[in-house]
């Protein structure tokens, strides 16, 4: 296929239908001119934020575009911006620390990831900070890095074709303070304004949206811990189908004790406490359960051409977006369910698995969990030894941000030019021992890069990535 | 606490509950249009000046007829004197 709207480039050749088969998708050039841009009224397009040609949707022609990465933002327990979080991946620096008053309070594991040091470099108002938690500051401050790094302003999002999609699955401290505020009040009037914002699941899409001015997609995207996946994959598919042209993308995950009480009494979290900075450990055999963790990741995705034409640099690529479900159990993950969402992302961008060359793996070092992302690689990988590493192994399991704060950490490596190793690995079992798992840094960056993330109830992402 | 005491305090509070100079709390600056308060900042306006005089306002009808700086100095006074009234 010959498109000149994708460089030359093959994306186009295959998709999954709905049953996950492949099929062949062309373009009709009516919709597109040479130069990639559309030849009907674009203001109105623009205001509407529908797809560019329902007519040419409805004879079964889908409308693709390439999506670039050109900015990124974090905050997380290994620091506070890209530079600070890069460094700490290159050292595989660990953010796990003992939190005394989860002692206090009858915690099972006092492990915990912090942040610390948060002073924002783009600091929002008080009254824009009424209505969010911590964890939106956080976010707040991850777009804006994301905004700058891209050379774009909130001006450039006011418009119908710039949107915001975050991953996000709680918001439990503003459910807790508004009952307080109740409780010592006596009174609904007493609560104050902020709380029926800051509690809400979406209270990240809508904040950022109110902040940015921006007026296209605007909605907060819950799938466990895969949300912050689903959330980048969602954003990368809208611009694909052009229907958003920039969206700024994510995840965000509350740290507070009160957010983590219930699940640490499954005894999920581990409880090696005279080594605090072990105790995450992806895939060894020794591994006894995941530390929680948090804060928040931005990734700017823009249409490539348009990325292109404003000179902005491209940090990368999103190729394929695969999800799936597993169908099965609550809590346990299923032996196929991530393999599909793998397979669909690789074939949606035309990619063989020998072209891989690094998993960013999901593996949250919990027993069963990890054994099964394995048994999901070695069905998609067989033979294939591609360097695996997670990233929990330093910053613990960030729950709804981990989808989004695993490309943002994958990025990074391919900017400075490393593969971070797998903290803590030291021995395999059965399973993971049939992965190529990083015991060592590689000193050459990732070209093409495959993201898991997968959360309970059995939902699945895998974003596919490339940096050339 | 004289009057004078009550309004630089409910003055100051406010001032701070919404990142505001104080020297704009003029007697005619309009909240609304000069302040640029909204309907939500009029009811954390409330919750802040009961903790600050530990007086109950609630609802009260007659908050919602402030509009200017001057209407909430005129209001929380009647507030305190109508406390004190009741405590005597």
């Amino acid at each position: 296929m010959d498109c000149p709207l994708l460089d030359g480039r093959d994306y186009l050749k295959c998709a999954p239908d709905l049953a996950g088969s492949q099929v062949e998708i062309s373009m009709k050039g009516k919709v597109l001119n040479p130069k990639g841009n559309f030849d009907e009224d674009e203001s109105a397009r623009k205001n509407s934020g529908q797809l560019p040609s329902l007519a040419a949707a409805s004879e079964g022609t889908a409308v693709k575009h390439r999506v670039a990465v050109t900015g990124l933002g974090i905050i997380s327990s290994l620091g506070n911006d890209v530079y600070t979080v890069a460094d700490a991946l290159y050292h595989c620096r660990s953010g796990v620390r003992i939190d005394d008053e989860r002692l206090e309070k009858g915690f099972l594991s006092p492990l915990a990831c912090v942040i610390t040091d948060f002073a924002p470099r783009f600091p929002l108002s008080r009254k824009q900070r009424k209505t969010m938690p911590l964890y939106g500051e956080w976010a707040a401050e991850a777009v804006f890095q994301a905004l700058h790094e891209a050379g774009l302003t909130p001006e450039d999002m006011q418009n119908g074709m710039s949107g915001i999609i975050f991953g996000n699955d709680s918001s439990c401290i503003a459910a807790i303070e508004q009952i307080q505020a109740l409780t010592e009040t006596k009174c609904t009037s007493g609560i104050g304004s902020g709380h029926v914002f800051r509690s809400m699941t979406s209270c990240l899409s809508m904040n950022l949206n109110v902040i940015l001015g921006s007026k296209g997609a605007c909605w907060t995207l819950s799938g466990a811990c895969a949300s912050g996946g689903h959330a980048v994959g969602q954003a990368a598919d809208l611009i694909r189908l052009g229907r958003q042209e920039r969206v700024i993308c994510g995840g965000a995950q509350e740290i507070n004790w009160q957010s983590m009480c219930s699940f640490d009494g499954l005894g999920a979290f581990s409880s090696r406490l005279e080594a605090p900075e072990e105790a995450s450990r992806p895939f060894d055999a020794d591994r006894d359960g995941l530390v929680p963790s948090g804060g928040a990741a931005a990734v700017m995705l823009e249409r490539y051409d348009l990325a292109r034409k404003r000179g902005a640099t491209v940090y990368g690529e999103v190729l394929g977006y695969g999800f799936s479900s597993d169908g099965e159990n609550i809590s346990v993950p299923s032996a196929g369910g991530l393999a599909r969402a793998m397979r669909t992302a690789l074939s949606e961008a035309g990619i063989r698995a020998g072209d891989v060359s690094y998993v960013c793996a999901h593996a949250t070092s919990t027993p069963v969990g990890d054994a099964m992302e394995a048994a999901n690689l070695v069905e998609v990988f067989g033979d294939i030894k591609v360097p695996v590493s997670s990233t929990k192994s330093m910053t613990g399991h960030e729950l709804w941000m981990s989808g989004a704060s695993q490309v943002v950490y994958t990025t990074l490596m391919a900017r400075h030019g490393f593969t971070a190793k797998n903290r803590n690995f030291y021995r395999g079992d059965e399973l993971t021992s049939r992965l190529n798992i990083l015991r060592e840094r590689l000193d050459s960056p990732p070209t093409v890069a495959l993201c898991n993330s997968a959360g309970f109830g059995g939902t699945n992402s895998c974003l596919l990535l490339s940096f050339s | 606490m004289t009057d004078r005491q009550v309004i630089e305090t409910a003055d100051k509070a406010l001032a701070e509950e919404f990142e505001l100079d104080v020297e704009r709390f003029t007697p005619e600056a309009r909240f609304r249009e000069d302040l640029d308060l909204d309907s939500l900042d009029a009811v954390d306006m409330v919750v802040v000046l009961e903790k600050t005089f530990q007086i109950k306002i609630g609802r009260d009808p007659a908050v919602m007829q402030i509009r200017t700086v001057g209407d909430m100095h005129r209001y929380i006074l009647a507030k305190k004197q109508e406390m004190e009234q009741e405590q005597n």
